[in-house]
């Protein structure tokens, strides 16, 4: 092949050179070129090495099928591979390099494994990995653990970049009426039609420029149409979105689109993501999405100088270049026939070479009559090509064109894959041998070339026919087809008896041998052919090899294409970028962050914040120097000993309220709630219907109809969820209502010897809190100093003397700085989650460690708290013999035999000796006891610690510590009676 | 996606609510015997085609609803509030 830039004509812009380089050669281009066509106007033949055999490849197409000219652009934390050449569009300084060749595409030394290409036959990675023939040496050899890492070395596509991805991406949601994909003659007159009825319209068009084959067309007419059509849609208020593509269509008329914003410049500007995904909601959607022009199995079809013809009709009249002198067309239809004339009135010498017989002479055009090429000859590029001629049933060997381009037209198929998204099964068309878009119930329609339509003037009727029908108003819709002569389907052409090289599915290096080999080795379905051959699964989803591999598996058969059916198209129709379905939601965005009132206080005060679920809770606060366990003993420590302050606002809270609420607490909790005091608080458990544990906390009735249900942090959206489907669907005779209060309230911990004292500092009247008007489990309404109302509740997570205080979420820093500013001189501290779980593990106080949804309330250790006077929810099920066996695992408290030891959470409880399977139980939690001078832990074993109490058991962790031998003892194992808590 | 038409919302992506489970189940009594309870919590059917389930409203409304969906097409049939009183109160504004 060699191409050039022609002195006039094309829509690219002369007057505008754009530099760029390919593989660090600094070439040049015009404004409206791509890169392929920029690379074709240089005269760069290979572009590309194959998959699998390394072959040299070059342009093959114009558009999203191209399966040759694939590249990696972009440079450092911006390199992009697997880039299509052809849908690239150019820009000043683009980088671009070949891939999957070393050390370069033009001398590539893993051509040598097309040496091999015996051994990278269909289903060659099943074969490879089960030892089969011809891999049976390599079974059991412990061989096939290398294969993999030689075959990823030497196959495969670009590289991605190691950085992180600089760009951002955006989502985006749109409505319209009417989804009008593909801007060419049907999809422009569609939505003019749909927009003048007064629709709100959507186009979205893959290319930069809109008018699909009116831009391929030479001359002023075409041109003068599409402005016109472009400007009644402007006009009519149509919505067009250009470098669009509608990647996928889902139910309810929802379909995904990628609007690359930026990917034709440089970088995008400071203020503009890379890429928008959008997700748009249509009344209809028009589907005018064109056809692609496939090619036909022959030798070496894949060389650089093949492609189709339409692509030559793209590059000579849209780009201006002339993409051979010696062109052979071969053709088995007659869209071939108008190309060959242009080509020649520019210039080339042009051998038809049309499949079918007796075909008219034309001007300045060699015709052939009824051949078809065998064999391309040349390496690197196109020197030749040997003819063949169909006699006697057969292919025979006929004379030899020499070329130095080959265009090969062997059909069109209609792009039906976004109705086959949708389920539609295309419908084999004989006549025009192409599969139609299937029916479907659904608002989707296709219109123009996707339907199967090839005449420019027909796709514009069709596309205001098919809008009209979509409203239900009566259309004439224009018939498939509309070429003079029949087309005479050619799928490959070879002589009997031989294997030549000819590819299927270029992109994946499957030819028509490994397709005959898939059936030959019993995968008869196309469905498993495709899958046992790799055909189009290749990042082109076979847009130009699909056909060919089914009528090749149908020759095989013996059957008729549409007995054998087509694979169904899955989303998305061209690649998606990953960054594109992540959006924003990366790094800090990647879940939403829930702040309590007292956040930024916290973070003031020195607070080291951890994850605990969406919430930011302090994990210790660090005095200077200190190390997370130095400060979380001295955290823990000083609650034992003086006062420290918690921030508890991510507790879930609830108001539960109205004339039932007394009822449903006793419904849902397996203790009574009907009968607790106005100002007092209770711990609940509240159960599964199936017996597990769900949730714990104390709720507190603050007036006859008005209770405040606490809950711990995780599950505050599960139980709300769950009061609310209750209230709604199992019992909405009770006269309750239940409202989230989470966010309203900031509460604070208050606990040690010194918590009464210090709170008393705080309030503007120290009465209330008193021993006697505040006793254990108390709720009292009060007002800080500074007039803010409180709520504080005598509760104890700890152990010792606390209180809860929470204040409308507001005041929650003017409460911190009160009680701060109390606690600090007696030598209080702040604690963190760290402390927290140190003081509870030390009380044997459950946490979503120990109530992970498979336990039950004996499990626990907290049976004991189920009413026998009252029906709730669980309790029927919690009863099942399986979960009132004796030897269910049960709560225990862990210390090493050896006191200086330190064991690990996770770990398994076994008999020492036997440290096989599952063990007799687990290790939930542990922590150094500040109050006990060595490391404990919580856990589950079977039996309990009734069973264990005195035998040797090891915490065995094999991975990590390997194993300690520990003591099984209370759950309680600090202040087992509970009397600190009455300070 | 599928689309479910809120009574009390309107239209709206499935994204904004939670499925919930079986909505052809009674619950029994809280106090019914094992076997009525194990039925409940622990038998389905495996419906293909047409069949009644919960969803809530989560980023929404929060209501409850029962919704009949085809499970071979995702195609919605009906959709109400869970709450009888609400269902009937709606039911007669229409």
């Amino acid at each position: 092949m060699s191409a050039r830039r022609l002195e006039s004509g094309g829509r690219i812009d002369r007057t505008t050179p754009i530099s760029f380089t390919w593989d660090d050669k600094s070439l040049s281009g015009f404004r409206g070129d791509t890169l392929a066509s920029a690379l074709m106007a240089n005269n760069q033949r290979v572009l590309g090495r194959s998959f699998k055999y390394h072959r040299p490849r070059g342009i093959m197409s114009a558009g999203v099928e191209e399966s040759g000219a694939i590249v990696t652009i972009g440079r450092g934390n911006r390199t992009d591979p697997n880039i299509k050449a052809t849908m690239q569009e150019l820009y000043d300084g683009l980088e671009a390099r070949g891939q999957n060749a070393w050390p370069n595409v033009r001398r590539d030394i893993g051509a040598v494994s097309g040496l091999f290409s015996r051994f990278f036959s269909a289903g060659f990675y099943y074969k490879t990995f089960m030892g089969l023939p011809p891999f049976e040496w390599g079974r059991g050899t412990g061989l096939w653990m290398q294969y993999e890492k030689l075959i990823r070395k030497a196959a495969g596509m670009g590289a991605a970049s190691r950085e992180a991805d600089p760009d951002c991406y955006d989502h985006a949601h749109g409505f319209c009426d009417v989804l009008v994909v593909g801007a060419g003659p049907a999809g422009l007159n569609a939505a003019v039609t749909a927009a003048e009825a007064g629709r709100d319209v959507l186009l979205v068009e893959q290319d930069f420029e809109l008018g699909g084959d009116f831009l391929n067309q030479p001359g002023p007419e075409a041109e003068t149409r599409r402005l016109s059509l472009i400007a009644a849609a402007e006009k009519a208020g149509v919505q067009i979105m250009t470098r669009t593509t509608a990647f996928g269509l889902y139910d309810n008329g929802t379909a995904g689109l990628l609007e690359r914003v930026s990917d034709h410049l440089p970088a995008p500007a400071a203020h503009q993501p890379r890429q928008r995904f959008w997700t748009v909601r249509a009344g209809a959607t028009i589907l005018a999405t064109g056809a692609l022009e496939r090619s036909v199995a022959f030798g070496n079809n894949d060389r650089p100088g093949v492609m189709t013809v339409s692509a030559a009709r793209t590059y000579l009249n849209r780009y201006g270049i002339l993409p051979g002198e010696r062109i052979v067309v071969a053709t088995n239809n007659d869209s071939a026939h108008v190309t060959s004339d242009e080509l020649a009135m520019a210039g080339a010498q042009v051998v038809l070479a049309d499949a079918r017989s007796d075909v008219a002479r034309r001007d300045r055009i060699s015709v052939r009559s009824g051949v078809a090429p065998l064999q391309v000859l040349g390496g690197a590029s196109v020197s030749g090509v040997k003819l063949a001629q169909h006699r006697d049933g057969a292919w025979r060997r006929a004379e030899t064109e020499s070329c130095d381009l080959l265009l090969v037209s062997g059909g069109w198929s209609p792009v039906v894959n976004l109705l086959s998204h949708r389920g539609a099964k295309p419908v084999w068309n004989a006549e025009n041998a192409c599969f139609l878009p299937g029916p479907t119930d659904e608002a989707v329609f296709a219109a123009g070339s996707a339907a199967g339509i090839w005449n420019v003037d027909a796709c514009e009727a069709s596309g205001i026919a098919v809008t009209k029908t979509a409203f239900g108003e009566s259309a004439t819709l224009p018939e498939p087809g509309g070429w003079q002569a029949p087309i005479k389907p050619l799928y490959e052409v070879r002589l009997p008896d031989t294997k030549p090289k000819a590819f299927v599915d270029p992109q994946h290096d499957v030819t028509s041998v490994d397709v005959r080999l898939a059936h030959q080795e019993g995968f008869v379905s196309v469905e498993h052919m495709k899958r046992y051959t790799t055909l189009g699964m290749a990042t082109d989803q076979g847009k130009m090899g699909n056909i060919i591999g089914l009528a090749l598996m149908a020759e095989a058969l013996g059957k008729d294409i549409p007995e054998v059916g087509t694979t169904r198209f899955r989303p998305p129709y061209t690649p998606v970028a990953i960054g594109a379905l992540a959006g924003r939601n990366v790094q800090g965005h990647f879940k939403p962050l829930r702040r309590t009132p007292l956040h930024d206080w916290k973070l003031k005060e020195g607070a080291i914040m951890t994850d605990a679920g969406l919430w930011h809770r302090p994990w210790y606060f660090a005095r200077s120097g200190e190390t997370i366990t130095e400060a979380y003993i001295r955290e823990a420590t000083t609650v034992r000993e003086t006062v420290g302050i918690c921030d508890v606002s991510s507790l879930g809270k609830i108001a539960v309220q109205g004339p039932d609420a007394g009822e449903f607490l006793n419904r849902i909790y397996v203790n009574g709630f009907g009968k607790l005091a106005i100002g007092k608080a209770r711990y609940g458990i509240m159960l599964r219907d199936d017996g597990m544990v769900m949730d714990d906390g104390t709720t507190w009735r603050l007036a006859d109809n008005d209770f405040l249900m606490t809950t711990t942090t995780t599950n505050a959206g599960k139980v709300m969820v769950w009061l609310e489907e209750l209230l709604q669907t199992r019992w909405p005779d009770l006269r309750v209502h239940v409202t989230s209060v989470s966010d309203q309230w900031g509460g604070a911990a208050v606990a040690g010897p010194q918590s009464r004292a210090v709170i008393a500092d705080c309030l503007e009247g120290a009465a209330i809190i008193s021993d006697e008007a505040l006793p254990f489990m108390g709720v009292a309404s009060a007002r800080l100093k500074g007039d803010i109302p409180c709520l504080i509740a005598r509760i104890s997570f700890s152990g010792e003397l606390a209180y809860e205080v929470y204040v409308p979420a507001g005041y929650g820093v003017a409460m911190m700085d009160l009680l701060w500013g109390a606690a600090e001189p007696v030598g209080g501290c702040l604690y963190g989650l760290e402390a927290l779980g140190a003081l509870r593990i030390e009380k044997g106080h459950v946490t979503g460690a120990e109530l992970d949804g498979r336990m039950t309330l004996d499990d626990a250790g907290l049976g004991k708290m189920a009413s026998s006077k009252k029906p709730f929810i669980g309790n029927v099920l919690r009863q099942r013999p399986e979960l009132t066996r004796a030897d269910r695992p049960q709560l225990v408290g862990i210390f090493p035999k050896d006191r200086s030891q330190a064991f690990n959470g996770g770990a398994l409880l076994s008999v020492p000796g036997e440290d096989t399977g599952h063990g007799e139980g687990w290790v939930t939690a542990v922590t150094h006891s500040p109050a006990l001078g060595h490391w404990i832990g919580l856990g589950y074993i079977v039996g309990g610690h009734a069973a264990w109490a005195g035998k040797p058991v090891i915490a065995t962790d094999p991975v990590r510590k390997g194993d300690v031998e520990v003591e099984i003892v209370s759950p309680h194992m600090y202040d087992p009676k509970g009397e600190r808590m009455y300070g | 996606m599928i689309r479910i038409s809120c009574p009390f919302c309107g239209p709206r992506d499935h994204s904004e609510f939670s499925y919930g489970g079986d909505g052809s189940i009674t619950y029994p009594a809280l106090d019914a015997p094992m076997q009525e309870w194990h039925d409940a919590v622990f038998l389905r059917e495996n419906i293909c085609g047409v069949q009644i389930e919960t969803w809530q409203h989560v980023n929404g409304c929060r209501m409850w609803l029962l919704v009949e969906r085809d499970t071979m097409t995702h195609e919605i049939h009906s959709v109400r509030s869970a709450h009888p009183g609400m269902a009937a109160a709606l039911g007669a504004e229409q």
